[in-house]
């Protein structure tokens, strides 16, 4: 195997050994204006890996995924995807590679129907998923399919701002707090959704503040505190270490 | 020959048939600086120059190509058009980060030079441009005569209008241009090349104006003025239909010309004025007009 061209991370920021990452970010800075809000992020995601951000409000976690995409004005460091570093990408190039993204508020367009809403995004890889099973795996969205898409429940727009990346064929998913002011037998629905995609191979980062919730889909957690990684829990010892991720989350 | 409220309705129908003339302009025009508006952002003060521009092409493709009317109906659209997305991309571009009003001055100067650049060459008298061959004549319609060309300018707008309307509301490429109108940031981070989108729409927003500059060169004569004169109408009907809406803007183009060609028929003194009376009045009970969505 060729060296990899990314500097030596610490153990508690490596994805499983042995294996390149998917996705290598290293000290990711990023700025809104003057205002310098991600100090140095560092974390690796595997192929095939669900990870969350978990954190307080505040703490840089959807700053992380907006520089992932490539839509934060200034970001410096290095993000490699597969190899590809694309910390000089534009977003849409940054998309191309096979990233998709479902932003904190959903992002739904007023102005076009669910089913224009669900075809949007071009198709930027073989092997994304056709509507029909879009639309078995949310059956709402397709009883819905005329309706404007704002007109959708959150639950639904939430499903809507999912479906509508699996088309792509995009293989790493970012997931901003998907389950956010969402009702209970909805948060359950998109658990699954997301060990459906876990077992179809996709990767996914997902941001959440319910680390309840976070520890039903993902393999492993990366605490973000003030703009930095702080620290890297494995979902098998998250029960061991409650009291300090409460204290890291203040809870 | 009978009368209306005391008017003869021959010279009423003339009117009416003169309002939906200029409602056919104002309807293109404003179309386009309705879809320019809401993806650029930028209120297209150039407008009127590149409708100016559309019927000097056609002008000069006569003249010194001799290209015909309806070969210049393509042609015009397509050179002004070229002109917007070379303006697009070496000038505009620039000022997208900055507050409105730069985009207002750049494009309010590049009107003034462009028209300035024209009056230098051309003079500012009018060169005729006939009516092309097929379309001279008119039909009697009983009530009144109707010169076939003026027909053909409404039909075609209307066309033009509804084509528009049509892609944008069920095309993809429309899909497109409505989602990015509403968060460009989001379309571009699904992997769409949106600054292409945008060089794109300015250029046919543009290549509207010059179509509706060929449609008018048989008609009013072609003038480094022309459009000058009628754009500051225009921008009063794109307020009252409200920014950035596609078919307010059609609707609202064909009714102001109609109440304009109404007023002069009843209350001439009130026919210059008349649309900017109705602007204000909408602007104090609707701020973002008849079919603006307040944000
Ligand atoms: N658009 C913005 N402009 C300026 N500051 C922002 C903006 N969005 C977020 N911030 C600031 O950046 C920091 C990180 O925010 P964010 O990444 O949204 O946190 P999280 O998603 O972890 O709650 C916060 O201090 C927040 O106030
Ligand atoms: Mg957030």
């Amino acid at each position: 195997m060729l060296e990899s061209a990314t500097a030596p991370v610490s153990a508690r920021h490596a994805a499983a050994p042995g294996k390149a990452p998917l996705l290598a970010v290293r000290d990711l800075e990023a700025w809104y204006g003057e205002s310098h809000v991600l100090h140095g992020v560092t974390f690796d995601v595997g192929e095939g890996e669900v990870v969350t951000l978990l954190g307080r409000n505040g703490a840089g976690k959807t700053t992380t995924l907006k520089s992932i995409i490539g839509i934060m004005g200034r970001r410096k460091g290095s993000i490699a995807y597969d190899g590809t570093e694309t910390i000089g990408l534009a977003s849409r190039n940054i998309a191309r590679l096979g990233i998709g993204y479902v932003p904190e508020e959903r992002g739904i367009f007023a102005s076009l129907s669910v089913y224009e809403n669900l075809t949007l995004p071009p198709q930027i890889k073989p092997g994304g998923m056709p509507v029909d099973q879009i639309y078995e795996l949310f059956p709402n969205l397709k009883e819905r399919s005329g309706s404007q898409g704002t007109k959708l429940s959150g639950g639904e727009q939430q499903m809507l701002a999912i479906g509508r990346i699996l088309r792509t064929g995009a293989k790493l998913l970012l997931l901003d707090e998907p389950t956010e002011g969402l009702a209970p037998v909805i948060v359950q629905q998109i658990g699954r959704t997301i060990e459906r995609l876990k077992s179809e191979g996709y990767t996914i980062i997902l941001v959440e503040q319910n680390f309840r919730f976070a520890q039903t889909v993902a393999d492993r957690h990366y605490v973000v505190e003030q703009g930095r990684v702080i620290d890297m829990i494995p979902n098998a010892e998250l029960d061991a270490n409650i009291d300090k991720l409460h204290g890291y989350l203040g809870v | 020959m009978f009368t209306i409220f005391g008017v003869p309705s021959a010279a009423l129908f003339g009117q009416l048939l003169l309002g939906l003339i200029n409602g056919s302009f104002y309807a293109i025009l404003s179309l386009g600086l309705a879809v320019i508006f809401g993806l650029l952002n930028i209120i297209n003060f150039t407008h009127g120059a590149q409708y100016m521009m559309g019927a000097f092409v056609a002008w000069m493709s006569l003249t010194y190509l001799g290209i015909g009317y309806w070969w210049a109906l393509l042609l015009a659209p397509i050179v002004v058009g070229a002109f917007g997305v070379l303006l697009e991309r070496v000038l505009i571009r620039r000022l997208y980060d900055l507050d409105h009003l730069y985009g207002l001055l750049l494009t309010f100067g590049l009107a003034l030079i462009i028209q300035g650049l024209f009056r230098n060459q051309y003079g500012v008298s009018g060169l005729p441009y006939g009516i092309p061959r097929e379309l001279t004549g008119g039909q009697n319609l009983g009530f009144m005569f109707l010169p076939n060309y003026r027909g053909w300018v409404i039909v075609a707008s209307l066309i033009v209008c509804l084509f528009t309307w049509f892609v944008i509301e069920t095309t993809k490429l429309g899909a497109y241009l409505r989602a990015a109108t509403e968060n460009p940031t989001l379309v571009q981070a699904f992997g769409v090349n949106v600054p292409l989108l945008i060089t794109l729409t300015y250029g046919f927003g543009v290549g509207l104006a010059a179509l509706a500059g060929v449609l008018a060169a048989p008609i009013y004569s072609v003038n480094p003025n022309m459009g000058a004169d009628l754009i500051i109408v225009v921008f009063a009907v794109v307020v009252i239909g409200g920014m950035g809406s596609i078919l307010g803007s059609v609707i609202t183009g064909f009714g102001l010309g109609l109440v304009e060609g109404l007023t002069k028929v009843f209350y001439p003194e009130a026919s210059a004025t008349v649309i900017f009376v109705i602007m204000v009045l909408v602007l104090l009970v609707k701020p973002a007009g008849l079919f603006g969505r307040t944000a």
